[in-house]
């Protein structure tokens, strides 16, 4: 066996460069800082108006500037910050020439009401304004930026430019775990041979009224809003449900042996992926829990170990009263016993549910972990939920050794994605 | 630029099962009938001054059986999850739960369908100076259809193939418009030729028949107005005639195809993707003839079948290129099927496959001289994909020999 292939004759997949952006702040050094304080990023929404709303907070990135506002936008913007810094970090290819391909995970893209409204102004008040007369205010080039902007193709567009990553940019979303599958896309590439390096990115703007409405409508978002700061509590048995979140998380992968020969430092090493889609509900997972258990026996058989090598799960943990449950279901079945020692915690108790971006950030935090050998909390639990017994690593960060870490991403649709991140190559 | 080659010590991957829903039929031989004699289904009046090719009637109910399934979907949603199960009959894997536990999906999708009526009403209500804060708020939490949510998200596509059909071994989406089509066929191909995969269904749907679209793409001038022509006779100020339609493909590793004894269409032996900056003009058509160079061998007098939109200035430069290889036959699917978008690509390779396994092209369908009659059965078939503003796709299907 070579040193850069792993045990199954595939080439290692290392990370050399890593960014992310959430509502705790920019960059790796801030948002590590403030995790292991077990400081919330969730506030009041002061965006727009929340007169109406049962939900009033979220993880929005009020920090980044975007004039005017649009979803797509913001999430282009924190795209570009998060590759930045992850980029800078590797040190790869030269300014503008990203020497691979670009996996974007991003939420799907639309016209938004602004644009709508827009286009309400243009017909004006003595017209009943309808489709036919949008669409007749629509031509002659006045709007031409929108078309561009509210492509799905678009913030891909934007980074393959800026970036210059190499052919055809791949927009995905797998729902809530997009970024796990920007990801997984990124390693199959390179153990594929067909490239050395990938640029894996997530992001997620989503805080916008008709978004947080289409989540609130379907009961998924907690209406503990005040504080905004102890609304996520993941794993608790208050817990109400989910809060959105902004971020975006950026990692340049490569062959091990190409970021060897380049003396590139090594963050860790991508050593599985495990998908399973469900089949079960729209919104629901199979009560069963086998698409979990599989996805997760996936990942452990992609890595080529065993479960009784993690020793901390990054957990999916959204707060929402059926997600942790089934977590929990799926890692003790496939956990047995030790499923009530391996420290699991959720970083979306402070940063939210940073949605298409949440895969990536959590695989950012979890290579951060690996790095400092020290686990974030999951704050906000201070009432237990008995029907789940997993060491949470309670409201404080902790010290530990850390060699393999599991994350999980579950997601609307079906969709389950694990990754498997380790220190030193196994 | 992105390839994915099937090289000589890569597994071999077939084309065994196809699913098409168009503006022509939900029937393959029906697609092919109406193709060979030129049939087009073109509407110019329903969305005037807009052209659209609209879905034929389809009983949705011999795919998606439970009308609960076909409520919680948009019609895009349905077309897809439609055309998605005739793939899976046409492979002969429908119901087949051991293939399908393991059958990996990637769906290239748009998404996003709008409640028209609760836009216009809200819009209505602001121009009328209704804009206390929150009144918007107000409106789509008592508006919005709780569901409607599920019925525009792009994954929901996959997530129902999987509820409706069974396919749950891996799901992933691909967005981008008419490049995530080609994508989804790059990425399946690259993955079962690595062995990565060993069965796939790969597709993409689109409901053309939507004032919410036709508002984005009017944005930028796109849209064909006032009177149909096929894709290369529309001019300078061309554009694209929305189409409605789902396409999906069951793409397996010859191996694992002839261990179940599968009938394949056609083998699917590259497909290759890259994305020009589209700057200078000219751009286009240097993109594709690079992409064409790294195909493989194409023998002399062979065929194209192109998703050539009629949009411009897209269309003239794939014009330019075409007219570099004028032995080629080449097909444009846009002027009988429209633009799919999405589905421009997995339905060419599906034409394409369904061609090579008739042993014969299709009639031409045009007057401008870029198509021409093709005498011999096609023992390969390229397929193009290039996108109205971003993206160009190139494929060969070849005969199984």
């Amino acid at each position: 066996m070579s040193a850069t292939r792993d045990k199954f004759g595939r080439p290692i997949v290392v990370v050399t460069g890593m960014g992310v952006v959430t509502s705790l702040g920019a960059g790796k050094a801030d948002n590590w800082a403030k995790l292991c304080a077990g400081e919330s990023g969730i506030r009041t929404i002061k965006r727009f108006p929340t007169d109406g709303l049962k939900t009033t907070m979220a993880g929005a990135i009020d920090f980044v500037p975007v004039e005017p506002f649009s979803s797509t936008d913001l999430s282009e913007r924190l795209a570009d910050l998060a590759t930045e810094e992850a980029i800078a970090q590797s040190a790869i290819g030269s300014k503008g020439d990203f020497p691979g391909p670009l996996f974007l995970a991003v939420a799907p893209v639309e016209v938004e009401w602004p644009q709508r409204q827009e286009l309400g102004r243009a017909i004006g008040n003595q017209t009943e304004i309808n489709y036919d007369e949008m669409l007749r205010v629509s031509g002659g080039g006045k709007f031409a930026p929108y078309h561009r902007r509210f492509l799905f193709g678009s913030v891909a567009d934007h980074l393959a430019e800026t970036f210059g990553t190499k052919g055809s940019p791949i927009s995905l979303s797998t729902a809530c775990a997009s970024g796990a599958t920007a990801i997984q896309l990124g390693v199959e590439a390179i153990r594929r041979g067909e490239a050395d390096a990938a640029l894996c990115v997530a992001t997620d703007g989503s805080v916008n009224p008709e978004a947080l409405i289409r989540f609130s409508l379907l009961s998924a978002l907690s209406t503990q809003n005040d504080p905004p700061h102890s609304a996520v509590k993941p794993f608790a048995k208050n817990r109400d449900g989910f809060v959105m979140a902004e971020g975006a998380g950026a990692l340049v992968l490569e062959s091990l042996e190409s970021a060897t020969a380049r003396g590139a430092r090594i963050l860790g090493v991508l050593a599985g992926c495990g998908e399973l889609a469900d089949s079960f509900h729209r919104t629901r997972s199979s009560p069963d829990g086998k698409p979990i258990i599989g996805c997760v026996r996936n990942a452990l058989s992609d890595a080529g170990i065993v479960a009784d090598q993690i020793d901390y799960i990054n957990a999916h943990g959204t707060g929402t009263p059926e997600n942790d449950k089934m977590e929990y279901l799926g890692i003790s079945t496939v956990f047995g016993e030790r499923a009530r020692e391996v420290p699991v915690s959720s970083n979306k108790s402070m940063v939210g549910h940073t949605l298409s971006a949440a895969g990536a950030v959590e695989a950012v935090f979890s290579l951060l972990t690996l790095e400092h050998q020290r686990i974030p909390p999951t704050i906000n639990y201070d009432v237990p939920d008995p029907a789940i017994p997993f060491d949470v690593v309670p409201n404080t960060a902790r010290d530990a050794r850390v060699t393999t870490v599991m994350s999980n991403s579950f997601g609307f649709g079906g969709q389950n994605a694990s990754l498997i991140l380790t220190g030193e190559p196994i | 630029m992105s390839e994915s080659k099937t090289s000589n010590d890569a597994a071999e991957a077939w084309i065994t099962g196809i699913g098409l829903a168009t503006s022509l039929s939900d029937n393959l031989d029906a697609n092919w009938e109406g193709l060979e004699q030129r049939r087009i289904n073109v509407d110019e009046k329903s969305f005037a001054p807009y052209i659209v090719h609209p879905l034929a009637p389809v009983s949705f109910d011999a795919q998606i059986p439970k009308k609960g399934d076909q409520r919680q979907m948009e019609a895009w949603q349905r077309i897809g999850t439609y055309a998605a199960g005739l793939a899976l009959d046409s492979a002969g894997i429908k119901g087949n739960k051991d293939i399908l536990a393991r059958m990996d999906m990637i769906v290239a999708a748009g998404g996003g369908e709008r409640d028209l009526a609760v836009d216009s009403a809200i819009l209505n209500a602001e121009a009328q100076g209704n804009s206390a804060p929150g009144f918007l708020n107000e409106r789509l939490m008592s508006d919005l259809r709780p569901t409607l949510f599920l019925a525009q998200l792009s994954n929901l596509l996959a997530g129902n193939i999987a509820i409706v059909h069974g396919v749950t071994g891996s799901s992933r989406t691909f967005m981008g418009e008419e490049a995530a089509g080609v994508d989804a066929a790059r990425i399946a191909l690259a993955r079962i030729a690595a062995g990565q995969s060993d069965i796939a269904l790969i597709g993409a749907a689109h409901n053309g028949e939507r004032k919410d679209l036709l508002v984005l793409y009017e944005f930028g001038d796109f849209n064909l107005k006032g009177k149909f022509a096929p894709v290369w006779a529309r001019g300078e100020h061309g554009g694209f005639a929305l189409g409605s339609g789902g396409a999906f493909l069951v793409i397996e590793s010859r191996k694992h195809a002839e261990a179940r004894g599968a009938k394949p269409y056609a083998r699917l032996t590259n497909v290759v993707a890259d994305q020009a900056r589209r700057k200078q003009a000219g751009d286009v058509t240097a993109s594709l003839e690079t992409l064409w160079s790294k195909l493989g061998k194409l023998d002399a007098n062979g065929a194209i079948i192109t998703g050539a939109t009629g949009a411009e200035p897209a269309t003239s430069e794939e014009r330019a290129f075409l007219a570099k290889h004028p032995d080629f036959a080449v097909r444009a699917t846009g002027t009988t099927f429209g633009h799919t978008m999405e589905t421009q690509f997995p339905l060419g390779l599906a034409l394409a496959a369904l061609s090579i396994s008739r042993g014969k092209l299709f009639a031409p369908n045009d007057s401008s001289g870029v198509e021409i009659e093709m005498a011999k059965p096609p023992s390969q078939i390229v397929v193009i994909g290039a996108g109205h503003w971003r993206g160009e796709g190139m494929a060969l299907v070849e005969a199984i020999r």
